[in-house]
């Protein structure tokens, strides 16, 4: 029988997700997949398994959830307080979760995006390719209380791994590099949107976020007459109110509102991880730097594998510490190993 | 004044083939015809491609093959023939999806023939018989902006939008046409409806259209559409295809 993972509350935006659906782009459907790639890396990397697994995405807040036969997890992405049976469990790491036991998982205390992934990933069906729900496509729809998601066969048996996190969860400074109508800003325009602290504004989610600032709008030169163009996630459209709004992964796939430059893949994460009214800045780079940038990000990526270690627990943690042989092994301060007993 | 065709560079997504500043037929016809030209290339480390109004759109990973390779190639079948004078490819498809123009279904068309200056007739006679090539896909997945449409079509997109026009709903501006793949808010007149689905996500083929489709809308009855819609459960409705040579 394979394992099943039921959902017995859970947010309004839980989503399955995925590095998303290429090859879609000239019949108007854009890749989607997971706001914070880098979350589903480090899931991989704890659980030891391939990156292409499908997770949950959770938006701003988990659920809870119960499996039917023991299986492997793993946390990631925005940090969100969790329990297994009432016991509060480390972010950030991998675990084990016995059938009938409950995952509890809350808000996020910082960063947007929190991902739970599984040993052996979920195995919902593959639809056009991929397994990512695409909610602006109408391609799956966010999960609902009682849904049970299919698992696959975890060839993984550790747990108890974590890693560092990071700090991509408060926003912070975005790299971007030109795009086809950054030429069309003049220089002075393009200076002060690097100089300009913005604020990531409450309007946001899988297709865009919109940035905030105080300051006169940012215009092109030619605003209004731009022809329709192709679209790629992470490039800055200006809108007609002058402020700059993030495409997403889910975003449109040709649009004809000027963009001033496009966020490095890698920094993707840290736009659709910051909370609304988190500080942003923009920074650009050229295309040579950018490539460097991202080569050296795709590496780090690669060699996540090597960075988990085991998780250290704390003793107030363990909820059947009286359990655990703890004497065992104890060693005499006096007694010298060395020396051979009479 | 920028010269065309231009390439540019999406950042480390890859690389932008434009043939014009606006919409126009012929560059239109050559960035469908280029494309074809660029898939039948299989070039290594180009992952899709795609077209806009009057552009190509080449998607690479920039970031591990450096762009001027790419572009060395772009440029070299830039110039193997006159791409705005290039026959579109063949294999396309000519869809003829049966409409029902008017009446309470699509209630616009009155509207939108007085802005045309024409009467309600002849805007059913000259939009069921015009045929009309699918110039980009976008929007929403399989959503076709079709044209041209003679010149007096150019009428504009509505102030106020529409609250909502279903799915199917054929709609009319700027020369063009659309049928909308969901239900949606819009400026432009809906003129006519189809029960033909541009996006079918449990179907084997999707996504019904691509970029270079042709398409007419012959008129039916509402009586004919009522029976359309009960007897064609394949998403077509009731369209009929052939292969264009």
């Amino acid at each position: 029988m394979n394992a099943e993972l039921e959902i017995l509350s859970c947010g309004p935006a839980v989503t399955v997700q995925d590095l998303g659906r290429p090859g879609f782009l000239a019949q108007g459907l854009t890749r989607g997949g997971a706001a914070d790639v880098l979350a589903l890396h480090e899931g991989a990397a704890l659980l030891g398994q391939s990156p292409d697994f499908a997770a949950l995405e959770m938006v701003g807040m988990g659920g809870s959830f119960r499996a039917n036969a023991d299986i492997r997890i793993a946390l990631t992405g925005a940090p969100m307080a969790t329990t297994l049976d009432d016991v509060p469990i480390a972010w950030n790491a991998s675990h084990l979760l016995p059938a009938g036991s409950i995952l509890k998982i809350g808000g996020a205390s910082s960063g947007t995006y929190g991902y739970l992934h599984i040993g052996g990933g979920i195995e919902t069906p593959v639809m056009m390719g991929a397994r990512a729900t695409h909610l602006n496509a109408s391609l799956g729809a966010a999960l609902q209380v009682g849904e049970i998601l299919p698992i696959g066969q975890d060839r993984g048996k550790t747990t108890g791994m974590t890693l560092a996190s990071d700090d991509r969860f408060g926003g912070g400074r975005i790299r971007i590099t030109a795009s086809i109508q950054t030429d069309q800003f003049d220089h002075a325009t393009r200076e002060r949107f690097g100089s300009t602290p913005f604020t990531r504004d409450a309007r946001g989610n899988r297709m865009g976020v919109r940035m905030q600032h105080d300051g006169d709008p940012f215009m092109a030169a030619d605003q209004l007459s731009i022809l329709s163009d192709v679209i790629v996630p992470g490039d800055i459209q200006i809108a007609g109110d002058g402020a700059p709004f993030v495409l997403m992964s889910e975003c449109q796939t040709t649009g004809g509102y000027p963009r001033i430059g496009t966020v490095l893949p890698l920094d993707m994460a840290r736009v659709a991880q910051a909370p609304a009214g988190a500080p942003i800045s923009f920074e650009f780079v050229d295309l040579p730097q950018a490539r460097t940038i991202e080569q050296r990000a795709a590496l780090a990526r690669k060699v996540l594998g090597q960075a988990v270690t085991p998780l250290l627990r704390d003793p107030y943690s363990i909820r059947d510490l009286l359990s655990y042989q703890l004497i065992s092994g104890a060693v005499s301060a006096t007694h010298d190993p060395s020396k051979k007993e009479d | 004044m920028a010269e065309y065709p231009r390439i540019r560079q999406v950042g480390l997504s890859g690389l932008l083939v434009q043939f014009g500043e606006g919409m126009t037929e012929p560059a239109n016809r050559a960035a469908i015809a280029f494309r074809a030209a660029i898939d039948a290339q299989q070039w290594t480390g180009v992952s899709e491609t795609s077209t806009s109004l009057v552009s190509t759109f080449v998607a690479a990973d920039l970031v591990n093959m450096p762009s001027e390779a790419l572009l060395e190639k772009l440029q070299e079948l830039l110039t193997k023939k006159d791409w705005y004078n290039a026959p579109l490819p063949s294999g396309r498809t000519l869809w003829e999806i049966p409409t029902l123009f008017g009446t309470d279904a699509a209630p616009q068309l009155e509207e939108a023939a007085q802005a045309a200056g024409v009467s309600s007739e002849q805007a059913i006679t000259e939009l069921s018989t015009a045929r009309v090539r699918v110039l980009t896909i976008g929007f929403a997945p399989g959503q076709p902006y079709t044209g041209e449409l003679p010149p007096h079509w150019d009428i504009p997109r509505q102030q106020a939008l529409t609250r909502s026009v279903p799915s199917g709903a054929l709609v009319v501006a700027i020369r063009q046409l659309i049928i909308f793949t969901n239900a949606s808010p819009t400026g432009w007149r809906h003129v006519g409806q189809t029960a033909f689905r541009t996006f079918r996500p449990t179907s084997s083929v999707p996504i019904a259209l691509s970029p270079g489709d042709e398409l007419c809308f012959p008129s039916v009855t509402a009586k004919e559409y009522e029976h359309i819609q009960q007897s064609d459960l394949s998403g077509d409705g009731g369209a009929q295809r052939s292969v264009l040579t």
